[in-house]
């Protein structure tokens, strides 16, 4: 296992170890030196500026971007003020922050996206230093002026800028300072001179790191730990203070013997860290000095013999270090390493002489490729102290940390070795590591430039890696990995091509068809691609044909609305809305055409299209009549015209009013020809006027009854001339009047005037009507008045309804009818016997024939 | 403004358990539905945190007491309810007031009212929407104009389609369907109906094969196919319940609601109005008669019934035809004296216990027998004087009976029920026979019911006749809509449930299941209307593996409305024991003669004296 602990250093109780990443595939002219450079943590990009301070217009200082491997991905000459520092945003933003305070954003590729200001107050004074930061809340920023006073923005997504009280004494730029997010607040921790302050929203507080006395001497560099919670102070003494970063606790204190001020200094950490450091850089030197808790007693001196606790290492070129979550990236001119604590489970497997399960499996692995017993007997042992799936556990996870695939490899098949001889073991995690072994693999090679531990990989997660390929533009890699991880086609490759295509449409050396083709071609229905999104984002580069072109593969015919009505195709947006069967859709489009467009266009717009007409018509009925009218002119619908104004009279009180839109209705159902409704609105007028008149005159209440209704009135009145005068007027079936007539004559028990009706003319309702009616005015008298006129097949009816059972048997004998005769018998009772018998024999008579 | 009677929906949650039981009674288990929609109401109520109150449109109680009783409300905080009305709300010591309202402006117009008025005396108060069944921008546009929807917190929708109302019934409770699809050609219904479906299909996987009848048909199914497209990429993996969907226009039948239902239901819907599954009744007849002096405190109150599957005698009866009820009645009376008589054969103490725990359930019985003989006894009292008879066999017969009703003066819409009726079954009347049937009704009505029979011609119930020939009688024939000799006691077909004939719809649906569409070919055509079959892919391993003998479900879908006595049709097809299909229903509303031809009618308003 030398050549694997061959780059190891020891430290305290602990390894270090620097792994080479890449060798950097830029040609720097200048090395790194004279350059504002801005490395994101998480492999991100690096932007370099060089020789920001230079201001001369004929020679522009270049922006260049790279990614983590040193691929050019964008360059550009600066053409905007001077800059004072660079910062990339959790999306793959570039923040350019320049000495007047304005922050300009750029995407991954150099485009600009938008600015912002740090603040009025800024552009006089001018921004001293600034630092870029990250949060629970995004990327924040943090300026000092040259005026000595802070300004914070938490979120430039969300930007509300705070500036920070005073900080008392201090005169131009404060000796160091750091950005810190403690409870959900953030704060800048800054020193002038010897003494520390804490600065917030509201106060600014002298404080005291526990074990750091102001004769250790001016603090020079400071820093803070990737989590916030850690902090680390250097005075110009070249004392090195730890601890927790709310300064309540001290950590270690070393002496550096170092009394020039670092370049930079980082945490270098790890989750779960055993043996903590801090990385400071100097021009030619890389020192890593351990911090340890305060329990455990280091000298003073660090040339100590039984505890190594610190190492160095030379550099030549000028360097920077980015931190990171588990470790230290090391970037040149030429190359790239990584610089962290060996993870503990690795130190157990490749430390020399390790007994560890993990290490002995790996062995017993070793020696089953070289056929050798050996093998068997590595795995008793292990098996021995039932440690077996503790040792597949721990060869899984190692591979998990180790970069180099050889080195993944072997610690794989050990662990699929090691497995063969358990049962009940879950593959779960050796699966799992494998993928994703393999997508890391992938992604931290030189042509992507993602130098992933597994680590952060972990902390990233799966989606946000996806979404970095993709702001790379690596779309056809994030499919695969897509694919190969089985994700959801919705969370994983649908919006991969999203993306694609959002970033498609903006190739402008292709015509609006190739481009509509192409992105139809590769979209397809994938579930989750809103052809909309990716026509909006058409129309933003000013391609409008290409955007309707897109939107016509819109499935989804509502979304296609909004931004059809934005593109001002309204037309189309309207029958679009009518696809979707939406009808508040069609709403929305048409009350949108209403207020753009004028009255003519409007109305000829919904003439083509038929439902959205029907549903604004509706509309009009409850909001708008007079509107409706309009339109129904405009159709030349002359019945619903008509109808309309039918609606119209009986909303009128005046009968003038009344009668007038009734002659309007009339006039119109003329137009379309219905004679029928011609006609009966005539009579309605007629017999509006006279109703007037007769109310007029007799006080009679008649207006707007129906004829019917009218007539009865005027009979129950008394005022038969005028009832008989309708009856003529309005050619009243004959039936129906007799009919009411007999109801009403009866219903006032005037029997004679009743008698005399019914000698008028023959009755066409017949006679029976007149039996029933008088019966059910309980006058039985009267009723028997009529028997007699009753049609034969009547008779039996007529009889039993006055109670005349013998008359009723008469009739029905005479008519020797068997139904009729059964019918008299069901009301005979006992005491009829007679009549009963009578009925029998002509039933029997009727019977034997 | 008027506290909202409670009762209704307290009296649910008394019977709560039963009532959610009953719809998981059935082959597809309904709960499911009304659980989802429970459980959505849940989550908006405990959105609005703290105490509540609940302004209501007041259409939806009805359909809301199907889903959810006083009891759930009150679990999540919700203390007083109103009903929605202009003018200030009633003082409540509430944080929220939630209004439930259809998206419609006039209620958007009353709510702004609310609103305004309410501002100046508390400022605490929190309000919050919920629009049933989907949010509207035209509806928040007006609360815009009316400067009020700034002051809502949450603006919600609830998707309340299809709600489960008995075992194998689904109704959107949408009045006016029919009338917005064929006089309005407004498809705002179908767009409910088809999400709807589509709600419907998430929770009881894809529907595989879609049939169809008739223009409003042609376009559920088409946003369907569209919506599937849309969602595309969450398939569904449930596995599929419903073997087949058919769509039916209304108007493809358009004689059946005209006749009156024979179905014992379908008789007390006729009669009294079934509404959200209550029944109101007179209530005389359902008096206590322990009282010595109970004439003196007759109930004045109506009677209200529950009547759904939930209640075994009702289950048993509902569906049969009327003529067959007493005899169904009288059975079961005999069958429950005779299990009371039980007592006297308990002797030992193991046979006592076990008749005592029967007891509740046989006094529920007992009591349900009492209510359904009452309800028997009133229908009886009315039906000889109030059926429509169906079948106009001679025409000049018809046109006398009519005109002696109107002569009568017989109620309108039984008018209209008849003159519709024999237009429809005639192809149409002639001119002269109409405009007499027209200036009849006019005179003697009111001139303002011309708007009504404009009406009616739109929808195609009225028409005068044209030269084309009459195709009712090769219909008839071919689908066998009357039948001379319908079994009422024993039915053998589903012609029993009008007492001879048999309801075009169903006719059709049964055609489907058996021998299939392509037999009537000819008559199809002569429907209106497109029909169609569409069919839907299902993910592989979702096909259905049948067993030998296991029968298929087809969803029906009436659109436009549905009559209990077609649902008694369909529930015979379902019971028939070689049928191998069952039917669960679904509709718009469910409908009768004159609920449906009221829908139909305009009134215009007078002016305000």
């Amino acid at each position: 296992m030398a050549f694997i602990t061959a780059s190891w250093n020891p430290l305290g109780d602990a390894f270090y170890r620097k792994t080479d990443l890449y060798e950097m595939s830029w040609s720097l002219r200048d090395g790194l030196r004279d350059s504002l450079v801005a490395a994101a943590p998480y492999g991100g990009p690096i932007a370099l500026l060089r020789e920001p301070q230079r201001r001369s217009p004929s020679s522009r200082p270049q922006l260049e971007i790279y990614s983590a491997s040193g691929g050019t991905v964008a360059s550009f000459p600066w053409k905007s003020g001077p800059v004072v520092q660079l910062g990339w945003t959790v999306s793959d933003e570039l923040l350019c922050i320049q000495e007047d305070g304005t922050v300009l954003i750029y995407d991954l590729f150099g485009s600009f996206k938008r600015h912002f200001s740090m603040g009025q107050e800024v552009v006089q004074s001018q921004v001293m230093e600034a630092k870029v930061f990250h949060s629970p809340y995004g990327t924040g920023i943090a300026i000092v002026t040259s005026s000595s006073r802070f300004t914070l923005a938490t979120n430039i997504d969300d930007l509300k800028l705070r500036r920070l009280p005073e900080v008392p004494g201090l005169q131009g730029k404060p000796s160091c300072w750091v950005v810190l997010t403690q409870d959900r607040q953030t704060k800048v921790l800054l020193s002038n001179g010897p003494e520390l302050f804490i600065l917030d929203n509201t106060s600014c507080t002298v404080v005291c790191p526990p074990g750091l006395s102001p004769q250790d001497g001016n603090i020079v560099h400071m820093s803070v730990s990737f989590s916030y919670k850690y902090l680390a102070l250097l005075t110009d003494s070249g004392h090195l203070w730890t601890g927790l970063s709310t300064l309540q606790e001290k950590l270690s204190d070393v002496d550096t013997k170092k009394t020039m001020a670092p370049k930079q200094m980082l945490w270098c950490r790890r989750p779960k860290s055993q043996q903590p450091s801090v990385v400071l850089m100097w021009d030619r030197l890389l020192l890593v000095v351990g911090v340890c808790n305060e329990t455990i007693q280091y000298p003073s001196n660090f040339t100590s013999e039984h505890v190594q606790i610190h190492f160095r290492y030379p550099i030549e070129d000028p360097c920077v270090l980015v931190g990171e979550m588990d470790g230290v990236r090391i970037i040149s001119s030429s190359n790239q390493e990584l610089l962290q604590e060996v993870p503990l489970v690795c130190q157990d497997i490749f430390k020399i002489a390790s007994m560890a399960p993990g290490a002995l499996l790996l062995e017993a692995h070793r020696e089953y490729e070289k056929s050798s017993q050996k093998a068997d007997e590595y795995l008793r042992e292990i098996k021995e102290q039932s440690m077996l799936g503790e040792a597949v556990r721990q060869c899984v996870e190692a591979a998990g940390h180790e970069y180099d695939t050889n080195t993944q490899k072997s610690l794989m098949r050990a662990a699929s070795f090691g497995k063969c001889f358990l049962t009940d073991f879950s593959p779960d995690q050796f699966v799992t590591t494998c993928r994703e072994l393999r997508v890391l693999n992938a992604v931290r090679d030189s042509s992507v430039g993602l130098p992933l531990t597994h680590t952060q990989f972990k902390q990233l997660t799966l989606q946000v890696l996806i979404d970095r390929l993709v702001y790379r533009q690596f779309y056809p890699l994030a499919i695969e990995v897509c694919r190969y991880l089985k994700i959801p086609d919705y969370q994983g490759v649908s919006r991969v091509l999203k993306h694609w295509a959002s970033c498609k449409v903006q190739q402008k050396d292709l015509t609006d068809d190739a481009i509509a083709r192409a992105v139809c071609m590769k979209v397809g229905d994938s579930p989750g691609v809103s052809y909309s999104d990716i026509a909006a984002k058409a129309y933003e580069c000013g391609r409008a044909e290409l955007a309707i072109k897109l939107l016509d593969f819109e499935a989804r015919s509502g979304e296609q609305v909004p931004l059809l009505l934005k593109m001002k195709r309204s037309q189309l947006a309207l029958s679009k809305a009518v696809e979707s069967g939406d009808t508040d859709l069609v709403y929305t489009v048409v009350s949108y055409l209403k207020n753009e467009m004028n009255r003519g266009d409007f109305f000829m717009t919904l003439r083509n299209q038929p439902v959205a007409l029907s549903l604004y018509r509706q509309f009009c009925k409850l909001q708008e009549q007079e509107t409706l009218k309009d339109l129904y002119n405009q159709d030349d619908d002359h019945q619903e015209l008509a109808n309309y104004y039918v609606t119209a009279s009986y909303r009128e009180k005046r009968l003038e009013g009344r009668l007038s839109l009734l002659q309007s209705a009339v006039d119109e159902y003329n137009k379309a020809k219905n004679e029928f409704a011609v006609k009966t609105t005539e009579d309605e007028m007629r017999l509006l006027r006279f109703q007037r008149k007769l109310d007029d005159e007799k006080g009679a209440g008649l207006l707007g009854l129906s004829l019917q209704v009218t007539m009865e009135t005027l009979l129950s009145l008394g005022l038969h001339k005028q009832a008989e005068q309708l009856y003529k007027d309005f050619r009243v079936p004959d039936k129906r009047y007799w009919w009411l007539k007999l109801k009403s004559l009866a219903e006032k028990e005037e029997w004679d005037e009743l008698e005399k009706f019914s000698k008028s003319k023959k009755s066409p309702i017949g006679y029976l009507a007149f039996v029933e009616v008088c019966i059910k005015c309980n006058n039985k008298y009267e009723a028997k008045k009529y028997v007699s006129k009753v049609t034969p097949e009547q008779k039996v009816k007529a009889h039993l309804a006055v109670g005349d059972l013998e008359g009723a048997a008469d009739a029905a004998i005479e008519r020797r009818n068997e139904a009729e005769i059964g019918a008299v018998l069901s009301r005979c009772s006992a005491s009829n016997s007679l009549v009963i018998e009578r009925l029998n024999r002509a039933r029997a008579a009727i019977a034997k024939k | 403004m008027m506290r909202l009677r409670r009762s209704h929906l307290i009296c649910c949650a008394a019977s709560k358990e039963k009532m959610a039981a009953h719809l998981s009674y059935g082959r597809v288990n309904l709960n499911i539905l009304r659980e989802a929609a429970r459980k959505e109401l849940r989550e908006f109520l405990d959105k609005c945190a703290g105490s509540k109150a609940i302004v209501w449109d007041e259409y939806l109680t009805g359909p809301f007491g199907l889903i959810a009783q006083y009891s759930l409300l009150k679990e999540h905080e919700v203390e007083k309810m109103f009903t929605l009305k202009n003018g200030r709300l009633p003082p409540a010591d509430v944080k929220n007031i939630i209004f439930f309202v259809r998206p419609r402006l006039e209620l958007m117009d009353i709510i702004a009212d609310n609103i305004t008025s309410e501002d100046r005396h508390h400022s605490s108060r929190d309000f919050h929407i919920l629009f049933v069944p989907r949010r509207s921008m035209l509806c928040e546009q007006r609360l815009k104009e009316q400067g009020v929807l700034a002051s809502f917190i949450n603006i919600d929708e609830y998707i309340l389609d299809l709600i489960p109302y008995d075992g194998d019934l689904l109704s959107m409770e949408y009045e006016s369907a029919f009338r917005e699809c064929y006089l309005e050609n407004d498809q705002t219904s179908l767009y409910h109906t088809a999400k709807g479906l589509m709600t419907l299909q998430a929770l009881y996987g894809t529907i595989p094969q879609i049939y169809g009848k008739g223009e409003c048909a042609r376009l559920v199914a088409n946003m369907m196919l569209r919506m599937k497209r849309e969602f595309a990429g969450s398939q569904n993996q449930i596995l599929p319940v419903f073997d087949t969907l058919l769509l039916l226009d209304r108007n493809v039948d358009l004689l059946t609601p005209l006749a009156t239902q024979l179905t014992y239901e379908g008789l007390i819907d006729e009669i009294y109005g079934i509404s959200n599954g209550y029944v109101k009744l007179p209530p005389e007849k359902f008096a206590q008669k322990k009282q010595g002096e109970g004439s003196k405190d007759l109930p004045t109150e109506p009677k209200k019934l529950q009547l759904n599957s939930a209640e075994e005698l009702y289950a048993e009866i509902r569906d049969k035809n009327f003529n067959a009820v007493g005899a169904a009645l009288s059975k079961k009376a005999k069958i429950i004296s005779a299990a009371f008589e039980e007592r006297h054969n308990a002797k030992t103490v193991g046979e006592i216990k076990q008749f005592v725990s029967q007891l509740p359930h046989m006094q529920a019985a007992r009591s349900s027998l009492a209510n359904h003989t009452s309800i028997a006894e009133l229908i009886k009292d009315i039906t000889s004087a109030y059926i429509i008879q169906c079948f106009p066999i001679k025409s000049h017969y018809v046109n006398t009976y009519i005109e002696d009703c109107i002569a009568q003066k017989d109620p309108l819409i039984k008018i209209l029920r008849l003159v519709c009726m024999q237009s429809v079954c005639n192809n149409g009347l002639k001119h002269k026979v109409m405009d007499y049937y027209k200036r009849e009704i006019l005179q003697t009505y009111g001139y303002e019911h011309i708007l009504t029979l404009n009406n009616l011609e739109k929808a195609g119930l009225l028409k005068p006749q044209t030269g084309s020939r009459n195709n009712y009688p090769t219909i008839r024939k071919t689908l066998k809509l009357w039948m001379e000799d319908a079994n009422e006691q024993n039915p053998n077909d589903i012609s029993y449930v009008y007492s001879g004939y048999s309801p075009l719809s169903i006719r059709l649906t049964q055609i489907l299941a058996r021998p299939g569409w392509r037999s009537i070919e000819e008559v199809l055509k002569m429907l209106p209307g497109p029909h169609f079959e569409e069919r839907q892919q299902l993910p592989s391993g979702l096909h259905k593996k049948r067993q030998q003998g296991e029968n298929r479900t087809t969803l029906v879908f009436f659109l436009g409305g549905v009559t209990y006595a077609e649902i008694a049709a369909l529930r015979f097809l379902s019971q028939v024991e070689d049928s191998g299909m069952e039917y669960v229903i679904a509709t718009t509303k469910l409908i009768n003669g004159t609920t449906w031809i009221k829908s139909l009618m305009d009134r215009p308003e007078s002016p305000t004296q």
